[in-house]
């Protein structure tokens, strides 16, 4: 019983496991931090909803189909803002980008307080707060 | 054509044994210890996928929260606390072991020859005592989910020993980190920069449907996969996730470290509470068809559990729902003593 | 060939157990080994459950035999084994293993927590996670005091 939706559907699970597996090369690949952060989150976002989408054209009109969207709703949420932690993270430990052969050293991108900082209190590094 | 759905199935458990031998032995390998709990985390999620695989869905769940969630959340406090650097290697420390492992796993390997094939149905493991009760659970019990009736009627008595351990355990980690010095640092002032918006406005958002799908897996447990281990461990990640974003002190705040460890002792004094009810009323200990007293029949409405030949069924669904009840208590509660007590150890200077 | 075939599981099962088992006595680091030996209790696990596993069978909540998904499970299947090894029309995948794992990872996580706060404490007294160095601190304290070790 193999119809024109459920052909669809598989493509796009297909298509959605190998932008999960492009996103591994980029991992591995890419030569800085933020940008290995960037391949990671964007294909883990983006293959996650290709597949959720698949299976919901294959699953129809059905309570499954509810099911999977609140499953894409939770990716959406979780995935972007832990990407947002691992970039605040490396920040904080002083990684600083890189593009091309250059290491960025000076200016805001390096730490140093720009037009824009927020004034922060002078608070003893304690910017997490499990110790 | 028909043998394919089979055929994929073992598929794809023999590759990913596979990964899971890559990660265990890349784990192995780590010299970083943080590199290691972090393969510990992908280990527990690929082995909650081979599990799914294998038709374990309680098994997959259960996994899933522990050995992702509360697991590495553990290890990490730990490695905070003791300030773990490398590892130190040195191959004069490998010939033992190896040769010990080498010899141990092949006695193992010629041993497994023995086992029964996989898969078989007829195998002593799966054609006794585990097929009696697919066979009787729907008459005696009447719950859909077999491992729930097993876990909370035939095997009760197992669970609460279990429920003690993980409550002995909580009391161990009070014990051992919750009265030293508490964690000197002081509460998040107001005003951070804008560095954690996203997180703050993310777990303001998520905590709230954590805790809510805890209490859908806890209920749901009669129904499809879940139950009180699983709900209990999901319960506790909503205060843990809380803290990790706001500040111990918020939650210690709104969650006292007093009322969560009286939480848990509720939780067993409630389990092994209806063990001594159905003692009460004439039956053995847990022994949920006593749960209620003799007369209490006579006043169900018929037919409220939808069919009046099982009638049988009410204390075996009301003992289940309050003893699940009581895992839920205690196993969140422990997790959360657990955290509190990570969490809350001062950082001792180097 | 073929005992690699039909008994894989198990194999897969003993190299785990011996990865796990190497790094418990490979390193002297107190976190390393409790690393080991959730290595090993998983392993434990793995060889539990493909014991229970049942060729054909669906994870063991009821399903009714006319309804879709009984159907589809039986599709793929003998119907004269559906009849011998099935309970109401559907096979099912033997759920005792699965209980007993389900605590005992429970259980696993919570005796972990355990170790690590010991773990902890002995940094606290002695200021290393190490064994070998743990020792040669006993040895000299024990040196100073004048008593055996």
């Amino acid at each position: 019983m193999v119809d024109a939706l459920h052909l669809i559907g598989g493509g796009l699970v297909v298509a959605g496991t190998l932008l999960t597996l492009l996103g591994g090369v980029g991992v591995l690949r890419f030569p800085d931090v933020y940008t290995r952060i960037h391949a990671a989150s964007l294909t883990d976002t983006g293959g996650a909803t290709l597949v959720l989408l698949g299976l919901a054209l294959i699953s129809g009109l059905t309570l499954e189909t509810l099911k999977l969207g609140f499953v894409w709703m939770f990716v959406m949420l979780t995935t972007p803002a832990a990407a947002n932690a691992l970039a605040n993270a490396a920040f904080s430990a002083g990684h600083t980008p890189r593009i091309g052969a250059f290491q960025i050293t000076k200016g805001v991108a390096a730490g140093e307080a720009g037009p824009d900082t927020p004034r922060r209190e002078t608070s003893d590094g304690n910017k997490s707060a499990a110790p | 054509m028909s043998e394919i759905a089979l055929q994929v199935n073992f598929a794809l458990n023999i590759a990913l044994l596979l990964m899971l031998i890559a990660v265990g032995v890349a784990i192995a390998r780590m010299r970083s210890l943080l590199a290691a709990i972090l393969l510990m985390g992908v280990y527990s999620l690929v082995s909650a996928v081979w599990l799914i695989v294998m038709d374990a869905a309680d098994v997959a769940f259960t996994e899933a929260v522990v050995g992702a969630g509360i697991s590495t959340i553990v290890l990490l406090g730990a490695i905070l606390l003791v300030r773990a650097g490398p590892v130190r290697h040195n191959w004069r420390m490998t010939i033992a072991p190896a040769v010990l492992v080498l010899g141990v796993g092949g006695l193992l390997v010629y041993a497994m020859t023995g086992l029964p094939e996989f898969g078989d149905p007829a195998s002593p493991a799966n054609a006794y005592v585990g097929r009696n009760y697919l066979i009787q659970t729907p008459d005696e019990i009447g719950v859909p989910n077999v491992v729930t009736a097993v876990l909370a009627s035939y095997r009760g008595f197992d669970t609460l020993g279990e429920t003690v351990v993980v409550f002995a355990a909580g009391i161990g980690v009070a014990l051992m980190l919750g009265f030293g010095p508490r964690s000197s640092l002081p509460p998040l002032p107001a005003a951070m920069g804008d560095h954690h918006v996203v997180l703050r406005v993310t777990a303001r958002l998520l905590i709230p449907l954590i805790a809510l799908f805890a209490f859908y897996v806890q209920f749901h447990g009669d129904l499809g996969a879940g139950g009180g281990f699983q709900a209990g461990v999901i319960l506790a990640v909503a205060p843990i996730l809380h803290a990790l974003v706001f500040g111990l002190h918020e939650t210690i705040a709104a969650l006292p470290v007093r009322a969560v460890r009286s939480i848990a002792t509720l939780g067993v004094l409630l389990f092994a509470g209806v063990g001594v009810i159905c003692m009460i009323n004439g039956g053995g200990f847990l022994d949920y068809d006593h749960l209620f007293p003799p007369g209490v029949e006579a006043i169900i409405p018929p037919g409220l559990l939808g069919d009046p030949d099982h009638a049988h069924q009410w204390g075996q669904h009301f003992g289940i729902f309050f003893i699940e009840l009581g895992v839920l208590l205690t196993v969140a509660a422990t997790m959360v003593t657990i955290f509190y007590g990570f969490a809350g150890r001062a950082v001792e200077e180097p | 060939m073929s005992v690699a075939a039909t008994h894989f599981n198990y194999l897969a099962v003993v190299v785990l157990m011996m990865i796990g088992l190497y790094v418990l006595f490979s390193t002297r680091n107190l976190i390393k080994q409790m690393i080991g030996l959730g290595l090993f209790q998983t392993s434990t696990a793995l060889f539990y459950i493909s014991l229970g596993k049942v060729s054909g069978g669906t994870a063991a909540i009821k399903i009714y035999a006319d309804s879709v998904e009984g159907r589809m499970l039986a599709a793929p299947l003998d119907p004269d084994f559906v009849q011998q090894f099935g309970v109401g029309g559907v096979v099912y995948s033997n759920p005792l293993p699965h209980v007993l794992i389900l605590t005992a990872i429970v259980v696993g996580v919570a005796t972990l927590s355990v170790g690590l706060s010991i773990a902890v404490r002995i940094r606290e007294a002695y200021g290393t996670v190490e064994a070998d160095e743990i020792e040669a601190v006993t040895r000299v304290d024990a040196a100073r005091v004048g008593r055996d070790p």
